[in-house]
């Protein structure tokens, strides 16, 4: 019995060590600051204690699926080309005028025109390059051909473009040099991402990085420029053709160029992510700041193949949705050429980074911008842990006061309870926000519960005249599988808590749950130790102060 | 020291009296929940997580004037501004709302211009960026969150039936899923009444004492099934009332410990934790009160309801698993 209880008292002072390593790690030293930081690096504080930006994005996925469909009807027109089979049109016939459009099918393509008898040959080779992505339906009659992206390869493609989406973000918020960024899909509902970035509390710088100028493109221009929408409908004889679109912008270099209408053809020549790099530079004759780029060879082989057909067209670089700058093409462009406008230095660096860091696939949207300031955040961590440290303090004064000697037993398993459940944080790396501090102060609560189960159980089979170790032990017996049900129980809300609840609320989630789980061992097996070792020193007949 | 010794209350003969105090504060809530509805379009007031818009929290280096807050932002060109003072006046806090946008576009210009108007108009009473703390919140997240919120309640409930259902029989489960919903009823009618906001944390808060309230019943609902066990000869009523005496010592306690724990929060956790320790201080005492008050009186009455339509009068023990 005695080398049992040496055993147990053993496992229970490992336990303790292995959890203080857990919140403390090996601290460089022993003065103050040195612990600070040794808790610090391993216990995180959550944005509403430290202070920090937080973000939820929407990514307009369909802005994506539009581009992808804007390059199939490219490739079906090149492919019939390559065939020599006439077709009359290949066209979205609902395309996505406006990013949160409902009404618009992106992801319809007609193909309208095609004689009856190379019907079954456009067919033929429809199905042979188009069947995996796209249901390819019609061609019979009159009945134009229709191809529509399937379900699940949209699906994959929102989730494609979420993935970029999230890394372009990172890539950008990199440049802000914040420590223990979070970026990540954001489960409230679809395409959203969640941005958290300690530390920083202007988020108007935050959002210039990320949001603006999301998408960078060049456009064949059709015409221009004109001075309204009105003139430019006129010149296209009364309407604007579905192929092409209405942009505004400044199509020179002159600062403060006044706002002009073009028209250009919807499907870009080269979009923001066939870019391969971007720099910051100075044009030799004006002295100008430009920008130089590179285009992937697939890319450049595509501009190649335009910009030489086209000497003496213009086109248009348009940068979220305004244009930036018509240039006339002088001569064939493979993969390499500049931007010029009315930069400033810090545009033409951020621009290059952008372009650099491969534009956002599709554009953003705010849901919820929340800052915290720092000294706000740090009077949070003073209240809270004033209320923890009172709370536990009168906890433990009454169970002094009520249960005499054995109250000791309850306060020794209510302090391990703590450190094992600041060590589970340490361990696992687990943010702590404020309701978490307040998980904490429940745990206390609720943990002493479990001991006080005990000990009325205790208390009362003394009552009914046994002895102390009987007591004990029948104390014990009943009380556990209350206390299993009642920490299962709670648990199952916790579980709840953390799986529908966003930060703050899954901070409180897992302090509590893993309280609880430090309770079950503490208030009935380190009790127990205690007790039984309390135990052997009493004389015979003698009573447990309890 | 000892509270209670030998106590004999019957518990089960206060029924009625019990019954109306329950019904008095649950009328009582749900009035007032109408009450809202018809003035705000929500049963409770509910925080910016949930109905979306803007909020500041200022900590301004002097006592902050509220008037002329109010004209600084009027001045801007901000009519609907609603200023009021945030925490205790020793702070210099102030929290400044702005009603909901009905879509993203415009989320965060009302913050800038807040920001700028207070810089402008009242410029004598400066404010730091790190004392600055700022909520935006569009409408689409907030409905998001309120339907979360919502099945997260549900939830809940159910996984406590089905547990109580296998731990015990069918009718304890439901006796104290009647006595959780009747906690939620009366906390949240509290936070009707007094006109407190309902945040994502207080939804949290109420999570947490439905737990707690199923704990509370659990217990005595234990003993219960223990004393059954035991004894055959005494009727249900009075093996009822005998396991409240015998738990009331415990529950007492532990509610009285957690209490004290939720009120030392509520006194010094400070504002941003108010709605949620409000909740569970609350909540605790409720909890506690409807173990004895509601569930175990259900019992009773669905065991005597039982008899009178002459089928088997005796409450089942229910299988004790083994632990």
């Amino acid at each position: 019995m005695q080398k049992n209880l040496k055993q147990k008292i053993v496992l229970i002072v490992a336990v303790l060590l292995v959890f203080i390593y857990g919140i403390i790690g090996i601290p460089s030293g022993v003065s103050g600051k040195a612990f600070k930081d040794a808790i610090t690096s391993r216990i995180h504080l959550g944005l509403d204690l430290q202070g920090g930006a937080h973000l939820i994005l929407q990514v307009m996925v369909k802005e994506a699926l539009n581009a992808e469909t804007d390059n199939t009807v490219q490739r079906i027109q090149q492919d019939l080309k390559a065939a020599n089979l006439a077709y009359g049109r290949v066209f979205k016939p609902s395309p996505l005028s406006s990013s949160d459009d409902p009404n618009a099918k992106p992801e319809v393509i007609q193909i309208a025109g095609v004689s009856p008898a190379q019907a079954s040959q456009v067919r033929t080779i429809l199905d042979d390059k188009y069947s995996n992505q796209y249901d390819i339906e019609g061609g019979n009659g009159d009945v134009p051909f229709s191809v529509t992206m399937k379900a699940t390869e949209i699906t994959s493609l929102n989730q494609r473009t979420l993935q970029q989406a999230i890394e372009a973000i990172r890539d950008r918020v990199d440049t802000l040099g914040v420590s223990e960024p979070v970026i990540q899909q954001y489960g409230l509902g679809d395409n959203q991402i969640l941005v958290e970035l300690p530390g920083i509390s202007d988020m108007d710088k935050v959002k210039s990085i990320i949001q603006s100028t999301a998408r960078l493109e060049i456009h064949a221009v059709v015409g221009g420029p004109y001075k309204d929408d009105q003139e430019a409908a006129a010149a296209q004889g009364g309407a604007i053709p579905p192929e092409d679109m209405v942009v505004h912008g400044s199509g020179s270099m002159a600062a403060g160029g006044s706002d002009e209408v073009y028209v250009v053809q919807r499907v870009a020549i080269v979009a923001g992510n066939e870019f391969r790099s971007a720099d910051p530079g100075t044009d030799q004759n004006t002295g100008q700041r430009i920008v130089n780029f590179t285009l992937t060879n697939t890319a450049g082989d595509k501009f190649y193949d335009y910009t030489s057909k086209n000497v003496g067209q213009s086109m248009a670089v348009i940068m979220g949705g305004h244009i930036r700058e018509v240039a006339r093409i002088d001569n064939a462009i493979r993969d390499q050429g500049y931007i010029r406008g009315s930069f400033s230095q810090d545009e033409v660096t951020i621009l290059s980074k952008m372009l650099r860091t491969g534009a956002l696939p599709a554009s953003l949207e705010y849901l919820e911008d929340r800052t915290v300031g720092a000294s706000l955040g740090a009077d949070s961590i003073r209240e809270g842990v004033t209320a923890a440290v009172v709370g536990v303090l009168v906890v433990m004064a009454f169970m002094l006061v009520y249960y005499r000697s054995s109250g000791i037993n309850a306060d020794l398993a209510l302090f391990l309870n703590l450190v094992i459940l600041l060590g589970f944080m340490g361990f696992s790396q687990s943010t702590l926000t404020l309701p978490g501090i307040a998980g904490v102060i429940l745990t206390i609560g609720m943990g002493v519960d479990s001991n006080v189960l005990i000990f009325e159980r205790i208390r009362e089979e003394i009552r009914a005249g046994k002895a102390a170790a009987a007591a004990v032990d029948q104390g014990f017996n009943h009380a556990w599988i209350t206390i299993v049900d009642t920490h299962v129980t709670t648990i199952v809300s916790a579980a709840i808590l953390f799986l529908f609840g966003t930060g703050p609320v899954k901070g409180f989630a897992v302090t509590l749950t893993f309280g609880l789980l430090a309770n079950l061992f503490t208030a009935v097996y380190v009790s127990r130790v205690i007790f039984d070792s309390h135990l052997t020193k009493l004389k015979t007949g003698e009573m447990v102060s309890i | 020291m000892e509270f209670f010794r030998t106590v004999n209350i019957d518990w089960l003969g206060k029924k009625w009296y019990f019954l109306a105090f329950s019904l008095i504060f649950s009328v009582a809530g749900v009035c007032s929940m109408v009450w809202h509805w018809q003035h705000i379009g929500s049963p409770v007031p509910l925080g910016v997580d949930f109905k979306g818009g803007t909020q500041l929290q200022i900590q301004f280096d002097q006592v902050p004037d509220i008037e002329a807050i109010r004209q600084a932002t009027v001045a801007a060109g901000i009519n609907d501004a609603s200023i009021q003072n945030y925490d205790l006046p020793v702070r210099h806090e102030v929290l400044i709302s702005l009603p909901e946008q009905k879509n993203e576009a415009a989320l965060d210009t009302g913050r800038q211009q807040i920001v700028d108007a207070l810089h402008a108009h009242y410029a004598g009473n400066p404010f730091k960026d790190s004392g600055v703390k700022v909520d935006v919140v569009g409408p689409t997240v907030g409905k998001q969150l309120q339907r979360k919120a919502g099945l997260a309640t549900l939830y809940s409930m159910a996984g406590m039936l089905v547990y109580l259902w296998f731990r015990f029989q069918l009718i304890y489960g439901v006796a104290a899923v009647v006595a959780c919903f009747h906690d939620t009823l009366i906390t949240v009618g509290f936070f009707a009444l007094t006109g407190q906001e309902i945040s994502l944390t207080v939804i949290a808060a109420i999570l947490t004492l439905v737990g707690y309230s199923m704990n509370d019943t659990i217990v005595v609902f234990d003993r219960i099934r223990e004393n059954l066990r035991m004894s055959r000869r005494e009727t249900l009523p009075d093996v009822v009332n005998r396991s409240i005496n015998q738990t009331l010592s415990r529950t007492v306690l532990t509610s009285g410990l957690t209490f004290l724990t939720v009120l030392s929060l509520y006194i010094f956790g400070g504002r941003v934790l108010h709605g949620f320790s409000f909740a569970l201080v609350v909540g605790i005492l409720i909890g506690t009160y409807s173990s004895i008050a509601i569930a175990a009186p259900m019992l009773v009455a669905w065991q005597q309801w039982r008899t009178g339509k002459g089928k088997s009068a005796q409450l089942p023990a229910a299988r004790r698993a083994r632990v």
